[in-house]
């Protein structure tokens, strides 16, 4: 290894591994992520990959790339723009040399520039030229053909050989930012156990590439010094995982059997696959036949007393719709996950949007109220899916959580809790013996209680059409009105059992940045820095849709210029001016199936200030 | 089974409300044929659950008194699936009709079928969309004059049985509405009948298609139209019980006992367990001039979605370190920081 001398310390890097969807990029990205980790870097990642499993190789659309932030402090977002991207093809380098750093370096696989892949890419001849990369710090490594010649003396066939090259590039980067292979060939070795030969493979690759950077010391070389962490034990989690495991906290701290009733949809299908896995922890999960039959025996399980969940995006939401007005009007608690994609339609499946707020909040025939909360990173997905779980099981009412594709497979370190800090949560079931009554409510909070089928003597029944406090058919206009406004107030009355809104950044600011949902970490970084820079700014983020917290309108009231952000045409902004339309409300919205960038939220912050 | 105890009747399951399907309606019947079913099965009483969608027959719920959801449009083979799975002990009932089954509902029946889920199936076939007032049915015979087909369907209807078999049902049976103790019968098997149980009930709807079935109801010639089927026997039919069923060139064929020198030895013997489904196809499906199949026709054992699921739940648990949600966030890489 190479002495200290010649490396500069940094506060932080962003690195992009880009390359065809079948050249091993997320793997690749998270092997280096883990090796961050393991030597106390804090990080944030972000896969970036096409909806084609295979697309036509060397071809942009098939291009698949993974970015990760790593930094020695704490770190909120996956990053602007990369300082480094490593391209394992013209394609790749097409795709992604936009979102490279003003003189940033690139790396790319000079082997694979050849004349026919530069054409697919859509370059004539020279990529640096005619995307002018002139001023970017450019390694052309010929990945490729240095793997090759590093196993030619091995037994594996040529395209198993080529298989081995991402670790060339792993390699490189490691060496650049002067990290240990150890964590990567640990991995080879658990991975491959049963084929030695492919795991030596890799480690020699591994090296060379990490030789071949030592050898040609074309950039200079830094390094991230370990981040201040809280003491604990972590892993690392995205957030699809996080909600999954949410709910089995909550089902061990009700004590209610959890089922999950789901049909696969990009970006929610981990949820269903992550669950189908936990049959140790008693998880009945039930792969549907569609999204209408997946929120249906949600809420027949529901019924039959479990802890029921149901998974989905948009247009999955958008199936569901009856179903869930069902729950509303029988009151069974239930939880939808809505992984926001982009939309309308198919739109955008493997893209990150917010533009299923109003979905959410309105999309059903009736007065049908639901509680809607937001999860804001990817690991507390974990805590809001319990909430919902919460939420649900002690008031009855169906809630939906919304996560997005940018938290539901972006990763960090996650401090791993323990059960025993979690809240007991207690479902009001009606016990043998007492006098029931199904739509009998609680005075405080309007709860009616759970009779569970097979209960003695608690026989009862349950349906869409509306009901009288019995449970029988009614008509009756007036007792119409009266059940909506019982169920709407029901759901009102959660704000009690919700935290307060809190105010981050400056609180003495005039200028109040507005947030919701996976937007968090850009929007926190973007109020850091325009503070740093001189300006006061203070962020409010919501984690509590429906109902909103008690002291919304006491936080917007503090201040003179309220900017709501939001990956959607203004959903949340509009939401704001129909429940508090005594504010004035600013907006910045993007609508590109991608996450906000820290610098274009404070150039838009700053814009809509000077416009005033 | 251990719930099972000796007082249950008829009356235990009577709604305590007002039933309010028309005067002469079929359903009537066959809510008595349930009660009757459900008193004599003698399961302890809060074990049974009937679960509906939307159309007059899913007004059930509300008319027998067990626990109970009234649920929507065709979804009730989801809902049952979702109650069965959560708690596999309950006794499911789903009660169903054509339009609510086979039409807006028909995904979610060929699939709990499929899955072999242990629900029983009513399905109240009237031809016929009552609750909305006569439109017709997916299983009208075609050429139907209805408010939405005023000229005449041109629509070919399902044959349930052969949608059940073809969904690789395990149990299927048809009763009428006025068989109030053959259809009482069968429900008691379709419910002891570990998986899929449908039973079509042919229903007379008095308002917007009477006589539907009234060939084969017919008093003068139900005799002739109609073979119950019970395992083990002949399956032999007529006034005179003098026809019955054989199979030539792969296909069945009536014929007359004396004739042609057919004896009783030449008849088919009625299997509803062989697992091979061709036969019951063939009798689930039989139209004029052929008599209409009733009784069990198909009753096969396979295994039940449900206790599968549970099966497999404690094998996994039996094998997995991972006890409780602790264990799973300690499980994997994990790393201190000190």
């Amino acid at each position: 290894m190479d002495t200290k001398s010649n490396v500069d310390e940094i506060q932080d890097v962003v690195i992009r591994f880009s390359g065809d969807s079948g050249d091993g990029m997320q793997l690749t990205g998270s092997l280096f992520s883990d090796t961050a980790v393991f030597s106390g870097n804090d990080i944030v990642t972000f896969p970036d990959y096409p909806a084609e499993i295979r697309a036509p190789q060397g071809t942009v659309g098939g291009v698949s790339g993974f970015q990760v932030h790593v930094g020695s402090s704490k770190v909120l977002t996956a990053g602007d723009f990369a300082d480094v991207l490593v391209a394992m093809n013209p394609a790749a380098l097409k795709a992604n040399a936009k979102w490279v750093k003003s003189g940033g370096t690139i790396i790319f696989d000079k082997t694979s520039f050849t004349e026919k892949n530069l054409q697919k890419a859509g370059y004539i001849k020279d990529p640096i030229k005619e995307d002018k990369l002139e001023d970017f710090k450019i390694i052309e490594a010929p990945i490729s053909e240095f793997t090759k010649n590093t196993l030619e003396n091995s037994d594996l066939d040529n395209k198993s050989i080529l298989r081995c090259k991402n670790m060339f590039a792993l390699g490189i980067v490691c060496w650049l930012y002067n990290k240990k292979l150890d964590v990567a060939e640990e991995f080879l070795q658990n991975k491959f156990k049963k084929k030695p030969q492919i795991v030596d493979a890799n480690k020699r690759v591994l090296e060379a590439g990490l030789n071949y950077a030592e050898t040609i010391q074309a950039v200079e070389r830094h390094i991230i010094a370990p981040a201040k962490i809280e003491k604990g034990t972590y892993r690392n989690i995205n957030g699809n995982l996080a909600t999954s495991w949410g709910f089995l906290a909550a089902s061990e701290k009700s004590n209610l059997e959890l089922f999950i009733g789901s049909y696969p949809i990009t970006p929610a299908t981990d949820i269903l696959q992550d669950l189908a896995l936990r049959k140790d922890l008693g998880v009945k999960s039930f792969q549907a036949e569609d999204e209408l039959a997946a929120v249906c025996s949600t809420i027949g399980a529901s019924f039959a007393g479990d802890l029921a969940i149901t998974s989905t995006s948009g247009p999955g939401l958008a199936l569901k719709t009856e179903g869930i007005g069902l729950a509303v009007m029988s009151e069974l608690p239930i939880v939808i996950i809505d992984v926001q994609r982009g939309g309308p339609s198919t739109g955008l499946p493997t893209k990150t949007e917010q533009a299923d707020l109003f979905q959410a909040l309105y999309g059903r025939n009736g007065e049908s109220p639901v509680v809607v909360i937001a999860a804001s990173t990817p690991s507390n997905c974990f805590n809001f899916a319990f909430e919902a779980s919460k939420i649900a099981l002690e008031h009855m009412t169906p809630v939906i959580l919304l996560t997005d594709g940018y938290l539901a497979h972006g990763t960090e370190p996650w401090k791993i809790p323990s059960m025993k800090d979690f809240p007991e949560i207690h479902p009001p079931i009606a016990k043998e013996g007492e006098e029931y009554i199904p739509y009998k409510r609680d005075e405080k909070t309007l709860v009616r209680k759970w009779a569970i089928p097979g209960t003695k003597g608690l026989e009862h029944t349950l349906g869409g059409l509306e009901k009288d406090e019995t449970g029988s058919i009614s008509y009756d206009p007036e007792n119409h009105e009266v059940m909506c406004k019982l169920r709407e107030e029901k759901v009102k009355r959660v704000e009690n059992y919700i935290p307060e809104l809190k105010i981050e950044g400056n609180k003495d600011a005039d200028i109040l940045l507005v947030g919701w949902g996976g937007t968090y970490g850009q929007l926190a970084t973007a109020t850091n820095e325009i503070n740093k820079e001189g300006k006061k700014v203070a962020l409010a983020h919501f984690n509590y849709i429906n109902p909103l917290p008690k002291n919304t309108a006491e936080v917007l009231s503090k201040f003179k210029k309220i900017i709501v952000c939001e990956l959607n045409m203004g959903q949340f902004v509009n939401y704001l001016r129909i429940k508090f339309p005594e504010f004035k409300y600013d907006q910045y919205n993007k609508i590109q199936g991608l996450p906000f960038t820290v610098v274009e939220l404070k150039d838009n912050v700053y814009k809509i200030l000077e416009d005033k | 089974m251990a719930d099972e105890q000796n007082k249950l009747t008829f009356k235990d399951f009577k709604s305590k409300g007002e039933v309010k399907w028309c005067p002469g309606c079929g359903d009537h019947a066959i809510l008595a044929s349930v009660q009757k079913a459900m008193a004599d099965m003698n399961y302890v009483h809060e074990k049974y659950v009937t679960i509906s969608g939307i159309g007059c027959s899913s007004r059930f719920p509300f008319y027998v008194n067990t626990y109970g959801f009234h649920t929507i449009h065709g979804r009730a083979g989801a809902i049952a699936s979702g109650a069965k799975v959560a708690n596999p002990r309950l006794s499911v009932w789903q009660i169903t009709g054509d339009g609510d089954s086979l039409a807006i509902g028909g995904n979610h029946f060929i699939h709990e079928i499929r899955r072999n889920m242990d629900i029983t199936i009513i399905m109240f076939n009237n031809q016929i969309y009552g609750l909305t007032k006569g439109q017709y049915s997916p299983t009208s015979p075609k050429g139907k004059i209805s408010v939405t087909s005023p000229f005449g369907t041109v629509e070919r209807p399902f044959q349930a049985g052969a949608l059940v078999i073809g969904a690789r049902g395990t149990f299927f049976a048809r009763s009428m509405d006025n068989k109030i103790n053959l259809t009482a019968e069968v429900l008691e098997v379709a419910a002891k009948h570990d998986g899929a149980s449908v039973v079509e009930v042919l229903q007379n709807c008095v308002i917007y298609n009477n006589g539907a079935h009234r060939y084969f109801s017919d008093k003068e010639f139900k005799e002739e139209r109609q073979i119950i089927l019970h395992d083990g026997e002949p399956m032999i039919f007529g006034k005179e019980k003098d026809k019955g069923l054989i199979l030539e060139d792969g296909k069945l064929k009536v014929v007359k006992l004396g004739e042609n020198g057919i004896s009783i030895d030449d008849i088919l013997v009625h299997n509803s367990g062989v697992e091979y489904s061709g036969i019951h196809l063939m009798l689930a499906t039989m139209e004029p001039p052929f008599p209409i199949a009733l009784g069990v026709i198909r009753n096969v054992d396979e295994p039940t979605y449900a206790n599968e699921l549970a099966q497999q739940i404690k094998d996994v648990q039996a094998e997995s370190k991972i006890k409780c949600v602790d264990d799973l966030l300690l499980s994997g890489k994990t790393w201190e920081v000190k």
